[in-house]
Formats: C-alpha cells, structure tokens, sequence
C-alpha cells in the first residue's frame, strides 16, 4: 500500500484496487430501493453512462457528440422504466444499480481535473466507516510496479483508429486502470492483472509507443504511450504483473468485499458436494450419475487411460469394469468411450498406455471420439481470436478464417461425445466409461456435457455451480496449468473449460426454455475462471487448494452469483416445460449449421456487433415489473375490500363512487412511503406523458445514491445499446473497395469523406 | 384452355407424403386446376395443401412399380411422394409439370381465388400515393404530384403518380425521361423531416459513349439541393461496371455537369450472380452430409452473406449522408428497379420509424417495390431449385426481407412485425392466391385489372385475426434511427427462411410462445390495475405530482 502512496496516488485511489470489484458493491440491493429506482427508470443516458465507463471496454473513446445526443433522446422515453427495453441494455449485475451514472453527476469542482476520480463505488467506502476495506497483507506485487502512473496515453479505437481516447494509465496491485480525460465522461476501463494474456510492444511511431494487451476474456486494449520509456517500464511491470509466481499474488487473496468471516463461509457452503450426491442417490463418490437413470441404473463413469500399452492387463481393472457393468441390471454390456482420435491413442500405447483391448474385457462397446488435444485447442482458439481481431473483414475473410480455426470443428466433436454418451445411457440404458488420456480435460467437457443433456437439475443456477464443482474443480481439472493463473508452461494453457462453457451456450440457443441461467453467467463464470477474483479456481487439484487454505483466505464465486442471481435468469425458463424436464434431445442427423460462432464471448467487448437491444433483459424487465404489478394488485384488492367492507357497515346502498374518496385520506395515510406498489403505479400510468425533462430530473436524483454502484465493472460487456447507433463508418469495410470515381475524389475534404471511404 | 385438359390423372390413391420431422401420411392425392391435395381421409389435419404455382421443381424416380416423386418448392420446402403405379406417377408429374408452370399470367390462383374472409379494408386502395403525400406535404411545399405518367407513356415502370420537385414542371419531366433508362426520371423515394433531406431515385443517366447531357436532368435534381449544399449520387454499381455501361448508351452522372454532387461507387450484385447465390446457399442447407468444416466453406463460397453486407452496407451510408451529413441523395443502378430499390427500401428502415410498424412497412413495400416497378413477375417466376438458367430470375426481393431481418435481429425490439411477417412475404412474393406480386409493374397490373380481378395481400394481412400473428410483442416505438453493423461477426444466416424445412423449430417455438406469454400476462396485471383504480379515482388525479410530493417530505 505504502508503495502507491509515495508515488503520490490519490488516496481514496490506493483503497479502490483493493476492494473494486464485482461483489464489494451492491448486489441485492434492498426491494424498496429497486422499485423506487424502477420509478425512474428509463434515462438511457444514464445508464450508458454507467456502463460504458466502468465496462472495462477497450477504447471507443471520444464519445460520438450525435451518438451522445441519441442516447440522450432516448432515454426518457415514454414507458414505465422497465418496460423499455432500448434504455436497459444489459444490467451490470448489482440489481438496479446500473441507473447511477457518474458521468452524469456534475464534473467535479475545477482544479481536481486531472486526478483520476476512483469509481464511486470505492469512495463511498471510504467514507462509509466500518472495517477498513483491504486485506491485513500488502500485496507483494507493489514492487513491480515501475511506473504507477502515465498521463496523456492513448487508447485507440479498434475499430476506428481515427478515434482514440486521451487519459491517464495507472498501474496499481491488482489493475491496469485508464481513465479519459474527457470531462464528461471519465470513462474508466479496468483491467486486472489476471486477465491478461499477452502484452505486445510495437515500434514505436511519431505519435509514440503503441501498447497491445490482450486478455483472456478476450478484451482487446491497444494504448499509444507518448515517450518509449514509459512504455518501456510499463510493458516491463506488466510482464510480471500478469505472470504472478507465486499463488499469494493473485487477487483472491488481497480481494476484500467485506463480508464477514461467517458469511465467507455460508459462501463456501453454497455449492456442498456430498448433498449433490445424496441428491443423485448414491453414497458411492466414485459414481456420476444421474436423476434420469434412477430406474434402471445405467451410470457415467470416468477414469483416465489404461496403462495397457501394447499388451499389459490388468486383472482388477477388469474386474472394477464387469462390476459397474453388473451394478446396471439394464444391460449386459457397458461402452467404454475413449474421447481421443483413436491415432491418439493407439501412439499413446507406444509410451506404455492406451485403450482398453476388447478381448480381455468382456462385455464391452469400445468406441473412439475424435477430440482432439489440448495444443490443438490452444493453436484453435488462436486462430479464431485472430480472425475477431481482423480489422474490417470481408465475410469471407470472416467465415474462412472461422472455418480454418476449426474451433466450431471441436465444439461439434464435444457435443457429439456427449450425446452420444446421454443417448446410450438414455436410450439404451447402458453404463459408459468415459476417459481420455489423464482424465480431467476431455473427460470433463464429455461428462459434463452429457450431464446436461440428461439431467435439468444440472440446467438449473445451482446445479450448474454443482456441475462445475464436481465435474471440473473436484475431479482435478488443473485450472492453474490451463488457465495460466501462476506462471507456467504456456504449452499446458489450453481454453478446456472455455469449450464446455461454449458448449452450453450452443445448447442454450438451441433449447432456449431448457436453461434456468442467461448467456451473462455463462460469461461471468468464464471471466472469474481467469480472473482470480475468486478462490474457486485456484490451483491444480483439490489437494493443493486445501493446503492453501483457500477457503478460510479468499471468497467462493458461487455466492457471489448466487447473492446477483437475478441478474443471471433467464426469463424464458419454465420448470414445467416439456424441454426443461428430462433429456436434452439433440437431432441424430449431422447438423452442421446447429454450431454458430458465439461473438457474445469471443466479441463481447465490441458491443457495436452484438445486437443493440437485448430480448433477454427487457423479458427480465418485464418480469420483474410483473412481480411488482402482482404485489401491488394484491395491496389494492386489499384495499378495495377494506373499503367495501366500510362501505357494507356504513350503508347497505351501493355509491362506489363517492367511496373511494371518503376513504382517501386512509388510503394515502396506508400508502406513505415512497415505494409503495400504489405510487410506483401511479407513476408508471402518468409515464407516457411525462416529459423528456421530467426523466431527467428525476434520474438526477438518483444520482446522489452514491452507494449504490455497479458491480463488476470489467464485466458488464455491453453499454448503450439504448442508443441504436452505430457508427457505422468504421464498419463498411467494402468501402475501402468502392472506387471514388475519378471526379468524386478530388476536392474531398478528407476527414469529412471519412466514412465514405472508410 | 380448360385445366382438365392438363390434368391427366385427378386422383391417386394410396399415396405416402414424406416430409422432414412428420411421419409419413398416407392418403389419396388430388390434382385440381391450381392446387395439389393430399388427403389422409381419417384425419383432417393430415393434409397438405400445395399452390402449383409453389413448385419450382420436380424429381421422379422409380423402383420397379413404385414411382417417387420430389417436389421442391419456392418457399425451398422439399417433399416427397411415394406413388403406386408407374404410368399414374407418370401423369402425375407431368401435370404438375405443366400445372407449375402456366404462361398466362390471367390463369394463375389469384383470378380464381374466392376469399372466405370478410374483408374489412380492400388492401387495394389501402396505401394510395395522394395519402403517402400527405404524410409529406405537411412538412415541406417543395414537392409536388405528378401526373405526367398518367397513362404511362412517360415511364411504362413508374405509376401513374409520382412526387417531383415542384418547381419542376411536367413538360422537363418528359425531356428527363427520354435521358434516363426506361424513362426513370428521377423522383422523390423518401423525404427526411429531422433535416428535410431526401433520397431520390431513377435509371442510370444516358450519357453514352459521347457524354450527352440534359439541362432538365441536372436542373432537376439540383432543385432538390438548398442553397450552397452538396448532395451525393449513389450509383450501386462498381466505377467499371459503370464505365463499361457507356457502351450500351448508359453511363453516370459526369462531375462536370453536376459539380454539385458527389458520386459514390458501390457494387451490389444484380440477376443471375444473386440466383446462383441463392442456389448455392440453398443446396449447402439442404446438404446433411458435410461436417461442420465443409458447411462453413459452402456458406462462404455461396456468397449469399457476402452480398447482404454489400447490400446493407450500401443502404447504411445513404441513412448516413441523409442523417448525418445533412446531404440528399440520388440513388440508382442501371435500370433502378433491383439493387436501387434495397438501398431506399432499407435506408428507409434504417432512418424512420414508421417503416418499422407493420402498415408503414407495408406502404414502403407498395411504394419502394410494387409501385417502383421491381419487376416481381420476372424476378420471382422461379427459386432456389430452376435448372433453367433464365436471364431475369433473380432473388432481389428476398434479399431486402434478409436485409431486414438482420437489422430486426440486432433491434429486436423496434419493429412492430416479427420474422413470421417477412417470410410470409417472401412466400406470397413467389406463389400466393393474392393478386398484389403479379405483374411486373403498375402498368401491367392495370392492364391486368388486378384490381377488380383478384384481392389484394393487405385485404387479408390487416384483419386482427392475421395481424395478431404478425405482430412482435417485443416492440416499443423507437423514434430513433436505427443503425445496424455490417460487420461479419453481426450478420447471420436466416434460419427461419434457410433452414425452416431443414430443423425443428419446436423449441424456439415455445420460447417464442412463453415470451408472448410474459408479456401479455404484463399487459393483463396493467389493465387489471388500471381498471381497479378506476374505484380509487379521486385519489389518483396526480399521482406523479403526488409521489414527487411524498419524495420530497
């Protein structure tokens, strides 16, 4: 800490990269508070705002003045709040948080202008007393830091490169952190240390040294660093920022969202494996198995390679496989699913493994998978990433780039090997050994995948969480090694779970009822799967988290998703509906086209290609106003019965009409507060006619509620998709081809003709 | 002619319907003048209705006495049927044969056709260009009605009334006509109130080879320009295409004659290049061999995504010189009744809002495309599936609906129709029992009295009962423009048209039927509440004010 104070840090700046971050704000913010904030939602200019600054997005910087002026048309328009689905955008999980914008709270008072204004959320806890908002241990990696701050650096628009933001970089214990200068927005984009992947050095140019961070959730950041030296020192403290040595650098450790000890626990209680397996049935912790198969016992097993080599046995392993063929009264032979392609495999016989030999094992269904390996997955994803980061791609860069990365390729072959494995044990009530070659890769995804086919509980929120737990974190999935938390191998990095998450998605398009979470927790889970945030995924084994005491020193993510569940359902889902019940049936017919390209991961921080309104968040706005009507409606029958029954008692003559009136001023007195259902109707009827300013105001009264705050601010992927705009002149690549006829083109104004040429 | 004469063989019996994700049907096959019946007899709902005039191809096969017949239709529908009897399956193909493919346009479906619905609004007259004006002339005086095209000897492709620059008088608009292709002066397609900037559109000018000029032409379109202002020129063609266009007598606008206009070059793809797109995504779809590698490569090397792009990109920078620049525009190809009318019927779209809701969507289609002159009879005659390579099939029309599905994809929730709407006009564009697509301009049509003859789509469509299933219940008025990305990773394949025949749609169906689901039960709890508080009325005069009161103590 002391480190960032003599580098003349603003204080209330050194406290924010401790405690930022997604649960050290308002998750669950108080009923009473989101339906008075529901009252006044609608001004999408706020919560573009909001959004955009602490979104963590790579630079669309200077903020487009018509852009703005849409936004700001929009954003009180006629609807109850809720209801407009424009000015929602995606929430930034906190609830209703994302309405309070700093952007539009006034610039602060002249002469602080170029301190970098920490996020509100931060300085609100320095004000709010209580504990002190960080962890008793400096984080060691303050040494590293060679340059805390560097002013006037460029971050360049990747899409236009003529729009580049001017602001300051600053480089903390936990976050690369750039804030614009522009006063009006002061857009912040955090980015931690943990999600970085590879940080690039260009030559320099005249307009300085350029400046490539890319990042494991795929943020792409590009800065123009002015003087080479700094970029230098920069690159350097970087380098070893994001290549922590040691477990205790990462962030889970220093991270501090102020609970205390007692609620860190429930949060490691939330997800509790033995109770899953009492769920399944089975006292036996070796088995997997699931809800669906109760009757007739049919099990999905796993276990890494035979060490068969070319002619080795083994009398138990033979033994261990007739008995869970026997435990399955169903049927009289089990498949054993190798996931790899069978040249695999048998190479792998050479080094004194391989695949179970049919003849020694009886009643066996041997059955390769063709997934392929762990490099070929890394160089896959490679590919892919480069084609997103193509700078305006034709289609047919665009598809052949896809197609040459091969990455849908692999998707397919997982969801093949899983319902394959769903259908022999559905179908065919057969038992099914499943391994690759260790057993925690291939073997996962496929187990895991199956799973969810067969089983909704596993479609539900938690049992999501379960699945991840037991299939990935409990069976030795090595996330250090895969995911490159500590400094390692780069050739033991591979995006394993990153697949599988894929896999559900492809799923979730397929059967959108099915699943009770959104596409937002798909991502969130794969953000903190790399950003060390969170204890969950540390370390290789379940060995080695234990002695690191993970649980007592760093908080679970299930609880955090769990505490902003909202944010995370799916509003289509209905546990009564005929896809959500039972097994997943995927057509047997190869479906090529059933796998498409997931630009919601892989593009996710270039909102301008993701669609600008989302359906999802405006059914989870109506939703949520229906419960609100629900709850009101009943207060109101209430209230309209009291009423009767006075009116009964008082005079047997029916006058509804002078009633209501006699009884107002009881009616009122019952209704005093503010977020009473029968205000926020009130209002909600008078919206249509309420006047653009009128939803200014009255967000700007929000605006004091500084302590409500956005969480996760390099999450919320997406901002101002309220405004519907686009700018689409850095988006017409074909443009570039269009030949200005030769009498157009002479006198053109070259930066008016921009988008002409673009 | 009499259509029993083409009929050879009215009725089969034991006959096996296949289709994808149905069991097959048994039952007897009709041949009727215009329709192909199939009746499973015991069951009513077994039965399947097909127009000849939906048939774009057919397949016969035999395996001894078993005679298969496949049919592939407009709508890309593959079905098959299993017929007994060599000769019978004979017959019954080439009377479909000869059923699907009529050379007169007065025995299609339409002038036979006899509503069973009660027609509350007679479509035909339900979008006339005086009430379009009016919409217009509200805002601005600086144009004007034509009638110059009355009995279309100006402009046999324009209609009878078009919107010209009023002080442009009728005897210049006949000089323009004889300078520009097919006689497409160049008239008002879309007037722009934020700004008053306007997107006009006509033929390619005819300069030739000796660059001839028409002070009409120029003095016509400059009076669309206000003092000290430029506007842009879209031509949708490449500068070579364009170039090579002089040849035949065509040409573009020389910067010389109109040094207040800046030309633009794109190159939207035209005819045959579009069909064989559309043949080629067609096939890949219906392949279900290929592996995943090999689908994306058909995807790609059809190009079908490829001209979307273009197309949209197109359509994006003409919203962007009207709203953004602040320029008019004048818009045009070669003729200006394919690729031109995508680019004004999109920027439409893109830039206003009524385009957006289902009757102002429906007026751009009767202005942009039926009264333009997009030659539907020629373009839609055959689909995805004609072997013959007839020179004037081309799937412009299919294009925009994509066009607008992709932008309807990406604002989901600002249109007023949904996706069933834009293929049902897809559908009726290719075969329908409607008189609205026939012909191939409004010239025709008159000719045809399709008026009086047969009814119009709209009779139909703007029926609540119809209406209901055509309208999105995401949709919230957004009085915004509206702008898309074109970039690859924004722009997919439309599933609901592609792959409609090709995969069960059973899932998304009921997530489409539960989000009805939530937000009517929102709307029901709304009217509820309203309605109770009807009882409590005294009380609730202000309840904005009253709140504001209550926050403020």
């Amino acid at each position: 800490m002391g480190g960032v104070e003599r580098r003349g840090l603003p204080s209330p700046f050194q406290r924010s990269h401790l405690t930022q971050g997604p649960h050290c704000v308002l998750g669950n913010s108080s009923l009473a508070v989101r339906r008075w904030l529901a009252l006044f939602k609608g001004s999408g200019r706020s919560c573009s705002g909001d959004r955009s600054q602490r979104r963590g997005e790579a630079g669309r910087g200077g903020e487009d003045r018509w852009q703005e002026r849409s936004a700001r048309a929009l954003g009180p328009r006629g609807r109850p709040g809720p209801r407009t689905p424009a000015s929602r955008g995606r929430r930034a999980p906190g609830g209703g948080a994302w309405l309070l914008n700093q952007p539009a709270r006034p610039p602060p008072a002249g002469g602080e202008a170029p301190t970098p204004r920490p996020p509100a959320a931060l300085r609100t806890r320095a004000g709010a007393g209580g504990r002190p908002a960080r962890s008793p241990a400096d984080p060691p990696a303050m040494e590293h830091i060679r340059t805390p701050k560097v002013e006037n650096v460029r971050l360049v628009d990747r899409i236009s490169s003529k729009k580049a933001a001017l602001g300051t970089l600053y480089l903390t214990a936990t976050h690369v952190i750039f804030v614009e200068n522009a006063p009006d927005t002061r857009k912040e984009t955090w980015i931690l240390h943990s999600q970085i992947s590879t940080i690039e050095k260009q030559a320099t140019t005249a307009t300085g040294c350029p400046l490539l961070i890319r990042c494991k959730n795929f943020q792409l950041l590009q800065l123009i660093i002015p003087q080479e030296r700094d970029c230098h020192d920069v690159y350097i403290s970087l380098i070893r920022l994001a290549r922590p040595v040691k477990y205790e650098e990462l962030y889970c450790f220093s991270f501090n969202p102020k609970l205390d000890k007692e609620e860190r626990e429930q949060g490691w209680m939330l997800i509790d494996l033995s109770e899953e397996y009492k769920r399944m049935g089975l006292p036996d912790d070796y088995w997997q198995l699931s809800d669906v198969n109760r009757d007739y016992r049919a099990s999905i097993c796993r276990s890494s390679q035979p060490l068969s080599g070319f002619s080795a046995r083994c009398l138990e392993d033979e033994q261990m496989l007739q008995a869970i063929r026997k435990a399955n009264p169903g049927s009289d032979f089990i498949y054993v699913v190798d996931t790899r392609p069978k040249l695999n495999a048998m190479a792998n016989r050479a080094a004194g493994k391989g695949y179970e030999n049919e003849d020694n094992y009886s009643n066996i269904k041997f059955q390769f998978i063709g997934i392929e390996n762990i490099h070929v997955m890394r160089n896959s994803l490679q590919k892919m990433l480069e084609v997103c980061e193509l700078k305006s791609p034709s289609m047919s860069d665009f598809l052949w780039g896809l197609e040459n990365s091969g990455w849908l390729r692999h998707i397919k072959a997982i969801m093949d090997a899983g319902i394959f494995i769903a259908k022999a044990v559905s179908e065919e009530a057969a038992s099914v050994l499943v391994h690759c070659s260790d057993g925690w890769d291939r073997t996962a995804q496929v187990c895991s995948v199956a799973s969810l086919l067969l089983d909704p509980h596993y479609r539900t929120l938690k049992g999501f969480m379960v699945l991840i737990e037991k299939d990935w974190i409990s069976f030795g999935h090595k996330f250090n090694h895969r995911y490159g938390n500590l400094d390692g191998d780069p050739k033991e990095i591979s995006p394993i779970i990153d697949q599988f998450i894929e896999c559900v998605w492809q799923l979730t398009e397929q059967f959108p009822c099915a699943f009770e979470f959104n596409e937002r927790f798909l991502i969130h889970i794969q953000h903190h799967i790399y950003s060390c945030q969170f204890g969950n995924f540390l370390c290789n084994s379940q060995k080695e988290r234990q002695e690191l005491k993970i649980q007592e020193r760093t908080y679970s993510l299930w609880a955090h998703l769990w505490k902003n569940r909202a944010d995370y359902v799916n509003p289509l889902f209905r546990a009564d509906r005929s896809q959500t019940q039972g097994i997943l049936r995927l057509p047997t017919t190869p479906c090529n086209f059933m796998y498409k390209f997931w630009s919601g991961m892989y593009n996710r921080f270039e909102k301008g290609l993701q669609p600008r309104q989302s359906v999802t968040d405006y059914l989870m706005a109506v939703k949520e106003e229906t419960q609100q009507l629900e709850e009101e409606l009943e207060a109101l029958e209430e209230r309209l019965e009291k009423i009767q029954k006075v009116q009964l008692n008082r005079t047997k003559v029916k006058s509804k009409q002078s009633e209501p009136s006699k009884h107002s001023g009881f009616s009122t007195s019952d209704n005093s507060t503010a977020n009473t259902p029968q205000d926020y109707s009130g209002n909600m009827q008078s919206f249509p006619s309420r006047s653009p300013s009128q939803g200014d105001e009255d967000s700007a009264l929000i605006l004091t509620q500084d302590n409500l705050k956005s969480s996760d601010p390099d999450l919320s992927a997406n901002s101002d998709q309220e405004s519907g705009v686009e700018d689409l002149s850095c988006r017409s690549p074909s443009g570039g081809e269009c030949v200005p006829s030769e009498d157009s083109g002479k006198d053109r104004d070259s930066d008016e003709a921009v988008f002409l040429t673009a | 002619m009499e259509f029993a004469e083409l009929i050879r063989t009215p009725r089969v019996d034991n006959v096996v319907l296949h289709r994808p994700f149905y069991p097959a049907v048994e039952g007897t096959l009709c041949l009727t003048g215009h329709h192909l019946i199939l009746s499973s007899r015991q069951d009513n709902t077994e039965e399947l209705w097909l127009l000849h005039s939906n048939i774009d191809a057919i397949d016969k096969r035999f395996v001894g006495p078993l005679g298969t017949i496949i049919i592939k239709c407009k709508d890309f529908r593959i079905i098959q049927l299993d017929i007994p009897g060599m000769e019978e399956c004979l017959n019954i193909a080439s009377s479909i044969e000869a059923l699907s493919t009529l050379d007169s346009i007065t025995l299609m479906y339409p002038f036979f056709y006899r509503p069973m619905f009660e027609v509350i609004e007679d479509g035909w007259h339900s979008f006339l260009p005086e009430q379009e004006f009016e919409l217009y002339s509200s805002a601005t005086s600086e144009w004007r009605l034509s009638y110059v095209n009355k009995e279309f000897a100006v402009c046999p492709s324009y209609p009878p009334i078009v919107i010209v620059p009023k002080s442009i008088d009728d005897e210049a608009l006949r000089k323009v006509a004889t300078f520009r292709h097919g006689g497409r002066f160049p008239v008002l397609s879309y007037y722009h109130k934020k700004n008053g900037m306007v997107i006009m559109r006509s033929g390619q000018p005819l300069t030739g080879t000796n660059g001839r000029r028409c002070k009409e032409d120029e003095k016509l379109i400059n009076a669309t320009l206000r003092a000290g202002k430029r506007g842009y020129i879209i031509d949708t063609r490449s500068l070579t295409v364009a170039q090579q266009a002089r040849a035949k007598g065509g040409g573009f606008e020389q910067e010389a004659h109109y040094p207040q206009w800046r030309r633009i070059h794109k190159s939207i793809e035209r005819y045959h290049i579009l069909q064989e797109s559309l043949i080629k995504l067609v096939e890949a779809c219906n392949d279900q061999t290929h592996n995943m590698d090999r689908w994306l490569s058909k995807l790609e090397a059809s190009n079908w995504l490829t001209h979307i792009k273009e197309i949209l990109t197109t359509a994006c920078l003409a919203a962007q010189c009207i709203d953004r620049e602040g320029a008019s525009i004048l818009i045009h190809g070669t003729e200006g009744t394919d690729s031109t009318l995508q680019v004004t019927s999109l920027a439409q779209i893109i830039l206003e809002p009524r385009s957006r809701t289902i009757r102002g969507f429906e007026a751009l289609i009767e202005r942009e495309w039926l009264q333009a002159g997009h030659p539907f009879q020629q373009r839609c005659a055959q689909s995805a599936y004609c072997n013959s390579k007839q020179k004037w099939e081309s799937p412009v029309f299919l294009l925009f609906l994509d066009c607008v599905w992709q932008i309807l994809r990406q604002f989901p929730c600002s249109f007023e129709f949904n996706e069933n709407f834009l293929i049902m006009l897809f559908e009726h564009a290719y075969a329908s029992q409607f008189g609205t697509f026939l012909g191939n301009n409004e010239s025709e049509r008159c000719k045809l009295k399709l008026q009086q003859k047969t009814m119009s789509l709209w009779s139909w469509v703007n029926r609540p009962s119809e209406l209901r299933k055509f309208t999105s219940p995401l949709f919230e008025a957004n009085n915004l423009v509206i702008w898309p990305s074109v970039a690859p990773q924004s722009l997919h394949l439309w599933e609901g048209i592609f792959l409609r025949w090709n995969r069960s749609s059973k899932y998304l169906d009921e997530a489409y039927e539960e989000m009805v689901n939530i937000i009517e039960y929102n709307k029901e709890l709304q009217a509820k509440l309203s309605y109770k508080y009807g009882f409590l009325k005294p009380e609730m005069h202000s309840p904005c004010l009253k709140f504001l009161l209550l926050w403020f103590l």
